[in-house]
C-alpha cells in the first residue's frame, strides 16, 4: 500500500492552469522528483503537500486515511525543507538545530552534536549563522534531514548554495532514507544522481484557464 | 539525547527571549525613543513645571503607545521571511498558543521595559509623585493590551514589504481605549482622586486581548501563509 497518494491535483493560478490531474503515489523506499521550469508550480506544490497551502485542489491521503482529516499523524511523519531554511542568523548551528527538534520534542538517535558534525559544522557549533556562509546555513538546515525522525521528507531546492562534497552527501542521505523505508518528495534542477531508482513526475505547464 | 522539554510554543518563547536578549541594543531604542520625545515637550510647550505636569500623563502615554508601536512590525515578520513560520504552522503546538506566546515575549522586552521606565520620564514632566503608582500599574496592564492588538496587526501586514505605515492606520486607532483610560487613572491620581476603576477597566481590556487578539493574529498569519 503506498504511505502517500495524490490523486487529481489541480493548480490554478492568475487565471493559469499550472497542473491539472496530476496523480502521483509513494511507496515505501520511493524517491520523487517533481521536474518544471522556473515557475511551473513545484514550490506550490510541495507546500500544499506538506500542508501549508490551500490553493491545490485535489485529494490526498496519508497511511490510506484522507488528508486534512489526518493532518496530525501525518505531520507528526513529515519533515518539510523549505525554499528558506528556517535558520536564525542570530543563533549558533546548536541552538537553531534544538530549537527544530525542540518543536516536536523528539530526535533520532545522532543528537545534534552528532549532526553537526556529520554536515562538517562541527568546528562552528557556537557561532552565529549570520558568521556563516549562505552553503554553511544551508548545511544547518540540512542537518535536520539526521535528526528528524519523520518517515516523509518534503525537500523544495536541498541542494542551493551547497558545495559538491555537500551535494553528493545530502544525495546518499536521501538513498540512505530510502533504503531505509521512508519516502522523499524533492525538487531540483540539479541532476540527481541517486544510487538507487527515483521516478520523475514533470508538471505540464502553460494552458489557460 | 533529548532535545526539547516543553511543548513546542514554550520552545518558541525560550527562542525568542534568546535572540531578543542577544540584541539588547535593540530592545533598548523604544526606550531611548520614550526618553527623547518627552524631552521634546519641555522645549515645545516650555518648561513651566505647572503646565508639564497637567500634560504629563498624556504625554507620557502617547510616547509609550509609540515606543510600543516602533517594535510591532518585527513580531512575526523576521519568523516569516526566514521561513520559521512555516515550521511553527507545522509544529504540534495549536497556533493559538504560539501567537500568544510571542506576544507575551513582546511584552517581555518592550512593554515591560517601557513601564518600568515610565515613571522617570513622568518625573523629567513634574509629574506628582502620588501618582507615580497608578502610571506604573497602568502602564503595566495596558501595554500588554498593546503587545495583544500590536499583534494582530503585525499578523495582519506580515507579508507586505512595506507595512510599518499600514500597521499603525490599522492599529492606532485599536490603541485609542487604552489611551483614555490609562491617562485617566494617571490624572486622576495626580489629583487625588480615586484611579481604581480605570484600572479594572484596563483590566477588562487586556483580559478581552488575552483571549481574542492570538486567535486573530493565528488566522491572519495562517491566510498569508497561504500564497
Amino acid at each position: 500500500m503506498p504511505l502517500f497518494e495524490a490523486c487529481d491535483l489541480r493548480c490554478e493560478r492568475d487565471e493559469r492552469v499550472l497542473f491539472e490531474g496530476l496523480s502521483f503515489t509513494l511507496a515505501p523506499g520511493e524517491i520523487v522528483q517533481i521536474l518544471g521550469p522556473n515557475g511551473a508550480g513545484k514550490t506550490t506544490l510541495l507546500r500544499a503537500v506538506a500542508g501549508l497551502s490551500t490553493r491545490v485542489s485535489g485529494e490526498m491521503y496519508w497511511n490510506g486515511a484522507a488528508l486534512p482529516g489526518s493532518r496530525w499523524e501525518f505531520l507528526r511523519e513529515t519533515l518539510y525543507l523549505g525554499h528558506d531554511a528556517a535558520v536564525k542568523p542570530g543563533l549558533t548551528p546548536f541552538e537553531n538545530l534544538r530549537w527544530h527538534a525542540g518543536l516536536w520534542g523528539r530526535t533520532t538517535s545522532i543528537g545534534i552534536e552528532g549532526a553537526l558534525g556529520a554536515v562538517g559544522l562541527a568546528r562552528h557549533r557556537d557561532t552565529p549563522a549570520q558568521h556563516l556562509s549562505a552553503g554553511q546555513r544551508r548545511r544547518i538546515a540540512l542537518a535536520r534531514l539526521l535528526l528528524s525522525p519523520a518517515r516523509f521528507w518534503i525537500l523544495d531546492e536541498p541542494f542551493t548554495a551547497i558545495d559538491l562534497e555537500g551535494v553528493s552527501q545530502v544525495e546518499s542521505l536521501v538513498a540512505a532514507h530510502a533504503a531505509a523505508g521512508g519516502v522523499v518528495l524533492l525538487t531540483t534542477h540539479h541532476r540527481l544522481s541517486l544510487d538507487c531508482r527515483f521516478r520523475q513526475v514533470a508538471l505540464e505547464s502553460g494552458a489557460l484557464a | 539525547m533529548s532535545a526539547g522539554t516543553g511543548p513546542a510554543w514554550l520552545e518558541i518563547a525560550r527562542r525568542d527571549l534568546l535572540i531578543a536578549f542577544r540584541r539588547r541594543a535593540e530592545a533598548a531604542n523604544p526606550l531611548v525613543f520614550l526618553l527623547i520625545v518627552a524631552a521634546l515637550f519641555p522645549l515645545g510647550v516650555g518648561p513651566a513645571p505647572q503646565e508639564l505636569s497637567r500634560i504629563a500623563p498624556g504625554v507620557v502615554w502617547v510616547a509609550a503607545l509609540l515606543a510600543s508601536l516602533l517594535s510591532t512590525d518585527m513580531l512575526f515578520r523576521s519568523d516569516f521571511d526566514d521561513g520559521s513560520l512555516e515550521q511553527i504552522v507545522r509544529s504540534p503546538s495549536p497556533l493559538y498558543a504560539t501567537a500568544l506566546a510571542k506576544m507575551a515575549v513582546h511584552w517581555l522586552v518592550s512593554g515591560c521595559p517601557i513601564s518600568l521606565v515610565s515613571p522617570v520620564v513622568a518625573g523629567l514632566l513634574y509629574l506628582p509623585a502620588a501618582a507615580m503608582p497608578a502610571l506604573l500599574f497602568s502602564m503595566l496592564l495596558g501595554t500588554v493590551t498593546l503587545s495583544l492588538v500590536g499583534g494582530i496587526g503585525a499578523a495582519l501586514t506580515v507579508g507586505l514589504r512595506k507595512g510599518g505605515l499600514l500597521l499603525s492606520l490599522l492599529i492606532l486607532p485599536l490603541y485609542v481605549p487604552v489611551l483614555v483610560f490609562g491617562s485617566a487613572a494617571v490624572d486622576a491620581a495626580a489629583h487625588g482622586l480615586p484611579w481604581h476603576s480605570e484600572l479594572a477597566i484596563l483590566g477588562g481590556f487586556a483580559l478581552l486581548a488575552v483571549t481574542l487578539a492570538p486567535l486573530a493574529a493565528a488566522a491572519a498569519l495562517r491566510i498569508n501563509l497561504d500564497s
